[in-house]
């Protein structure tokens, strides 16, 4: 694979920069809400900048090569490099984990749940930035697994200390499953690092040297690989640790957990299990493919049997991580560009419905679907946004959502050679019954929650029953407010946009999708 | 082919042609602009989207034009290659995905249709939704309704045409739940969306089978990719396609179809979605919407037409479930007191014959009986809105608050009259071009059995209408028709607020209902003109304007718009239909169309059917007479006394119970146990299973410590022993109970992934 190493310290800027934040927080005495606030915002703002400069600087004719790599002796003991890049597949996610952390940021400028504490709270989504962020442009398995855990952390005090009121149970919940998976991943990893000779950890070495591995060898490396990437994904049947930890977490922890964390797990496929383990990959596809499907359907409904707005998110999440799995699981390069499109996808339409429950919970203290309704009636802003990410999500033409879900059932038809055909075609009907299930229960979600009069407890204001004129009257609720707008402008235009112009992302993750198949052509 | 090439005339084109995708970007557009600032306009959007109705309206029309100077300039029998415009729109995996335009007589006979009516319902809907509480809302989803209804006919390839289809199921979802406040109008609206999605899984299905099938072929052939309607359609004649793969793919779009164009047994939603504006209804019903699923069927008729070998079988899915449509949607209409409910089963058993002619060969006259029943069906609609909306006081119901409306209201009277004489298919009004076609040209392709289905209809039809027109307009007025007022009005538009109107008694609507409802009348009686089979060949202008000539040599893939290097061949013999593309065969060349033929016009045939409508009229007519107006003693409560007729009345008036199957079996199974079934799987089991490793992994490491720990290596370790427990105490106070477990989880994790390392390295 052709290395780019222009401007190679663009990475590790963009990555660490939120660390520079946290030393700042870190001197900000803990009273001065407003200078962590500002310190914290400026502190996005410039990573984002230096996100977006990376975007200009890629050079997207060879979005299929590594670009900015950096190679440096890291711990040499286990020969483990600090080796970054991205290239068309790690970019995208690169840059939007930097889009919600801002986005995130800029909403809890007035939404800090309790028991407040702004400069731990920002403080941790900083560092959580940084793992992410690293996660992504890690190529090297060690780097890669150190990012990845880094995660882990923040996330588990943020849903542990700001979250609901079974946020303990949740939050260890979360973090002792993802570190069962991590645990046998990193099995993995050493396992395929002394299969093949104990040189090196890079990926890119990996991937040249990995398809030697015995067949049996390399599906029993794949099972490690595969529990720490499902479980994160989550893919059925372990995604339990998910309803719960979304619910508890405080809506900014949902919707980075939501956009960018399941992303950890899918991306793990794309990036380290399939391309490194070509044969073992195809052994598993056929049980990937199918585990894929039974969350769609298993994930819809679950989310009928909600009562919970914010568990019913969460369980959608489960359904539509499984249409991004059926893609993964076709392992062509048309299947997996639409699992790549469906995960920037979901960041953008989940973390939008995230946000908009938080919002809702914020103003109602409720998020039980039989106490709502109208919404539309009391703040029409915040129930069309709604509808529009309710349409979004149960992939409408035209919507980003689409784009993921549609490409994905497509390629369900064709899979890779030597993978079962029926198999996946069936996968391919099964799919496509989710779309259905997914209409209805994100539609009924919308009907009960923002159509109808409002219920009796919240109703209030000037409104009655005889105003069947133009004008509504006073309610108390406030609508979409300053912060929020500008928090969820973006995803709402990046929704549109990238429904309309598909090809802005598909360009970029294309090239870098024939790479991760190379393995399998020969 | 050389030879061929002398008779080949250079066809003509022109703006309109070559910038007909246009035609939805316009009401596209418009809609943004509607919803971002309408409110601020001073007629708070409505003009925005009047306009741009209009600026399709001429953009179709000038459209329509140039198409017909590009027939009238090909030589006989020549093929006359759509006008196409692609661009690339995305490509991943090698695969391009284009979106453009392709324009033929189908879509251009569709567009006009849909641009003119959607532009009379818009001015239409000035009136009738002033003071609306969401007017503004209103106008922004009927243009994009509209702009998704353009935007799916002018479709060149399956990914444009979904996406049309989509919007409109959207929009409607909109604009039946426009008045959601009521929960009876918002579930009609989920209601409506969920039928449709259901059916659309299949075109989801039937798209990605159709785009694998027939990829290699279009692309090696015809330069274009699987998801192009032209070259999926030359494909399908080709010979080429596995019969199985092409039968399972016309399914798969058919079921679309049905839950689209509310086919049996998913047309449940249609008459429910009378919950929203009658407007929406009137335009729902004529011309989007639910024509969409019969254009599909027409758009892709190769598909169909090979993968249920149409003319070579006497029955077939298509025509079954358009016979059974026919029949079961106007039984319903007899038992229906909202008037909108029986137009809207009239509707649903028109798309039967629709579906069955083009399910039996009869593909023109089925797309002309699109064409006017478009222009009669809104009428009747508008008709009715307009009673409602000036006489009966926003009520709907023909026996409580209708009756002798004919002296107050003659204009609408006049309108419906004409427009129901064109539903029944009474001569010279249009109905009776189109849909006489359709049961003549069903019969002389052998499918006998439906063509006597067919002619049930039309009575069914014919009595069902009189029936209406009775209550309506003959008779004594009653309820609010006669002047008396509900103070608590039960019917749809009870949140309309025209409260000006409430106190007035009966009268004729304004100029903005009337006007539209004279120019559809108008139309009503006169577009059956337009293909007059019973005056011979000259009359046949839509027959020579949309209907494709089908024998078509292609030598090089099609180039630029227009200038495709069609060659031309004779036409196949009439009669001759063995070979779907009459005699040629995919080696000379590539094939569009089906070779159908045309049954011969007899007024004897005619004769028959115009017989039975009006037997059908009469009888019902003088069963009305006895029934509402004498309350003769012998019908009055006969349903009531015959077991059998009870029986009947019961099945019709529960809708054969099939809402009840889908509404509290199916939905209420999976909603319900199903749902709940797999939430209790995951509470229980799932986690079950995970709170069970975790106890179990918990009592294990506490007997290991217990009796390992503490009695074996304790007494060697005493002091980091002691040492773990210091640290251990410091963090007790942060532990719960669960922490233990799931750090004796974790453990017994990594025990078995060392374990799986073992085996590896072994």
């Amino acid at each position: 694979m052709e290395m780019l190493r222009d401007e190679n310290w663009v990475l590790s800027v963009g990555t660490f920069l939120p660390m520079v934040g946290v030393l700042l927080l870190l001197i900000v005495p803990k009273a001065n809400d407003q200078l962590i606030k500002m310190v914290a915002l400026f502190t996005s703002i410039a990573t984002l900048a230096v996100g977006v400069f990376t975007l200009f600087k890629f050079n997207f004719d060879q979005a299929g090569s590594m670009q900015f790599v950096a190679e440096n002796k890291w711990i040499p003991l286990i020969k483990s490099s600090y080796f970054i890049g991205v290239d068309g597949i790690s970019l995208p996610m690169y840059v939007l984990s930097m889009v919600i952390t801002l986005l995130v940021v800029i909403y809890s400028l007035n939404h800090i749940p309790s028991p407040g504490n702004p400069k731990a709270f920002f403080i941790l989504m900083l560092v959580l930035q940084t793992g992410m962020a690293g996660t992504f442009i890690a190529q090297d398995l060690i780097l890669f697994f150190v990012f990845f855990e880094l995660v882990l952390l923040p996330m588990y005090f943020m849903i542990g200390v700001w979250g609901g009121e079974n946020r303990q149970y949740a939050s260890l919940k979360f973090f002792l499953y993802t570190m069962f998976g991590s645990a046998l991943m990193l099995v993995a990893f050493l396992a395929l690092f002394f299969k093949t000779g104990a040189e090196s950890f890079a990926i890119p070495y990996l991937v040249e040297n990995g398809g030697a591995i015995a067949r049996n060898v390399q599906i029993w490396i794949f099972a490690g690989m595969f529990i720490g990437f499902a479980v994160k994904v989550p893919m059925f049947p372990f995604h339990t640790w998910l309803p719960d930890a979304h619910t508890q977490a405080p809506t900014q922890g949902s919707v980075i957990l939501a956009a960018i964390l399941l992303k950890l797990g899918t991306y793990g496929f794309i990036r380290i299990a399939i391309p490194i383990l070509p044969e073992a990959a195809k052994a598993w596809a056929p049980y990937i493919g199918g585990l894929a499907v039974i969350g769609i359907i298993y994930g819809a409904l679950g989310c009928l049997a909600q009562t919970d707005m914010k568990r019913l998110i969460a369980f959608s999440s489960v359904a539509h991580m499984g249409y991004v799995m059926l893609g993964v699981s076709t392992l062509t390069d048309f299947g997996m560009s639409a699992a790549m499109f469906g995960m920037v996808a979901h960041g953008l339409i989940t973390g939008m419905l995230f946000f908009l429950a938080g919002s809702i919970k914020e103003r109602y203290h409720t998020l039980e679907i039989s106490r709502l309704g109208g919404l539309l009636t009391q703040m029409p802003r915040m129930g069309w946004i709604l509808g529009m990410a309710s349409m979004a999500s149960l992939g409408l033409p035209g919507l980003a959502g689409f784009w993921g879900e549609f490409p994905a059932i497509l390629s369900a038809y064709n899979p890779a050679d030597g993978l079962n055909v029926t198999v996946f075609r069936v996968y391919m009907v099964i799919a496509a019954l989710g779309t259905v299930l997914a209409a209805a229960y994100l539609l009924w979600l919308f009907q009960r929650v923002a159509f109808g009069e409002p219920k009796a407890e919240f109703a209030g204001g000037a409104h009655g029953a005889d105003d069947h004129g133009s004008g509504h009257g006073h309610s108390q609720f406030e609508d979409v407010n300053k912060f929020e707008w500008i928090a969820w402008t973006p995803l709402l235009i990046a929704i549109v946009v990238f429904g309309v112009v598909p090809n802005l992302l598909f360009s970029m993750i294309d090239p870098a999708v024939h790479g991760i198949l190379a393995g399998f052509k020969g | 082919m050389i030879a061929a090439s002398e008779a080949l005339n250079q066809l003509s084109s022109g703006w309109f042609l070559d910038h007909a995708y246009l035609i939805p970007i316009v009401p596209a557009v418009c809609f943004f602009i509607i919803i971002l600032f309408g409110k601020r306009l001073p007629m708070k959007g409505s003009e925005v989207g009047v306009l741009s109705m209009v600026a399709s309206l001429v953009l179709a029309g000038g459209t329509a034009m140039q198409w017909i100077d590009r027939v009238n300039s090909a030589s006989e029998g020549q093929f006359i290659s759509p006008v196409v415009h692609t661009w690339n729109w995305w490509q991943i995996g090698g695969m391009k995905f284009t979106i453009g335009q392709s324009i033929d007589g189908l879509a251009v006979i569709v567009l006009v249709v849909v641009a003119f009516i959607s532009t009379l319902v818009q001015i239409y809907s000035l009136e009738y939704l002033r003071g609306d509480r969401r007017y503004t809302h209103f106008f922004a989803a009927l243009t994009l309704f509209s702009a998704g209804m353009l935007a799916m006919v002018i479709a060149e390839d399956t990914i444009l045409l979904l996406l049309g289809w989509e919007i409109m199921g959207l929009c409607s979802f909109m604009l039946i739940g426009h008045w959601w406040e009521d929960g009876a109008n918002s579930r009609a609206a989920l209601k409506a969306f969920f039928t449709v999605r259901t059916g659309d899984m299949g075109l989801l299905v039937g798209i990605s089978m159709l785009y694998f099938a027939s990829n290699d072929w279009t692309t090696e052939n015809l330069g274009v990719s699987g998801f192009s309607i032209r070259g999926i359609s030359a494909w399908a004649l080709s010979g080429e396609p596995n019969s199985t793969v092409i039968l399972v793919v016309s399914i798969a779009l058919f079921i679309a179809a049905i839950g689209k164009s509310g086919q049996f047994p998913l047309h449940t939603w249609l008459p429910d979605a009378m919950a929203g504006p009658t407007p929406v209804s009137s335009l729902l019903h004529s011309s989007t919407m639910v024509v969409a699923g019969v254009f599909l069927v027409s758009r892709l008729y190769p598909v169909f037409f090979t993968g249920f070998d149409i003319l070579g079988t006497g029955g077939n899915f298509i025509t079954i479930i358009g016979g059974i449509t026919i029949v079961i949607a106007a039984a319903l209409a007899f038992v229906q007191n909202d008037i909108k409910k029986v137009l809207a089963y009239s509707t649903v058993s028109q798309l039967g014959y629709m579906m069955l002619g083009l399910g039996a060969g009869a593909w023109l006259p089925a797309v002309f009986h699109i064409f006017t029943h478009a222009f009669f069906k809104a009428c009747l609609f508008l008709g009715a809105g307009s009673i409602s909306h000036s006489a009966s006081h926003h009520s709907f119901d023909m026996k409580k608050d209708m009756g002798g409306l004919r002296k107050v209201m003659p204009i609408t009277f006049t309108t419906w009259i004409i427009s129901t004489l064109a539903l029944c298919g009474v001569f010279p009004f249009s109905g009776f071009f189109s849909k006489d076609e359709i049961i003549d040209n069903v019969g002389n392709n052998g499918y006998n059995t439906f063509m006597i289905i067919g002619l049930i209809g039309a009575f069914m039809t014919a009595a069902y209408m009189t029936r209406a027109t009775y209550l309506t307009f003959f008779g004594t007025a009653r309820g609010a028709s006669a002047g008396e007022h509900h103070d608590e009005h039960d019917a749809h538009d009870a949140h309309d607020s025209h409260d000006s109107h409430a106190a007035a008694s009966p009268h004729e609507s304004g100029l903005l209902i009337t006007v539209p409802l004279m120019i559809l009348a108008v139309l009503a009686l006169s577009s059956g003109f337009l293909n007059a089979t019973p005056f011979g060949e000259k009359w046949e202008l839509i027959k020579k304007w949309v209907e494709p000539s089908s024998a078509v040599v292609m030598e090089t893939a099609p180039g630029g718009p227009g200038h495709s290097a069609a060659l031309s061949l004779p036409k196949a013999e009439e009669g001759h239909h063995e070979s779907p593309c009459g005699s040629e065969t995919p080696e000379e060349g590539v094939c569009y169309a089906p070779q159908l033929q045309h049954a011969k016009f007899k007024w004897s045939k005619a004769a028959i059917s115009l017989g039975i409508v009006f037997f059908g009229m009469l009888s019902s007519w003088f069963v009305c007479v006895a029934l509402y107006t004498k309350k003769d003693k012998r019908l009055v409560g006969l349903t009531q006394r015959n077991g059998a007729l009870r029986a009947g009345y019961k099945l019709l008036d529960n809708k054969y119970y099939l809402d009840t199957l889908y509404e509290n079996v199916i939905v209420k199974a999976i909603a319900g146990p199903i749902a709940a079934g797999a939430y209790w799987f995951n509470n229980n089991i799932l986690d079950g299973i995970l709170h069970l490793v975790a106890r179990v992994s918990r009592t294990v490491s506490g007997w290991v410590y217990r009796n390992i720990d503490q009695r074996v290596v304790d007494g060697t370790v005493n002091n980091s022993g002691r040492a773990t427990r210091g640290v251990g105490g410091i963090l007790q106070p942060v532990q719960s109970g669960k922490v233990s477990q799931y750090g004796a989880l974790l453990f017994s994790a990594a025990a078995v992934a060392a374990l799986v390392l073992v085996i590896i390295n072994s």
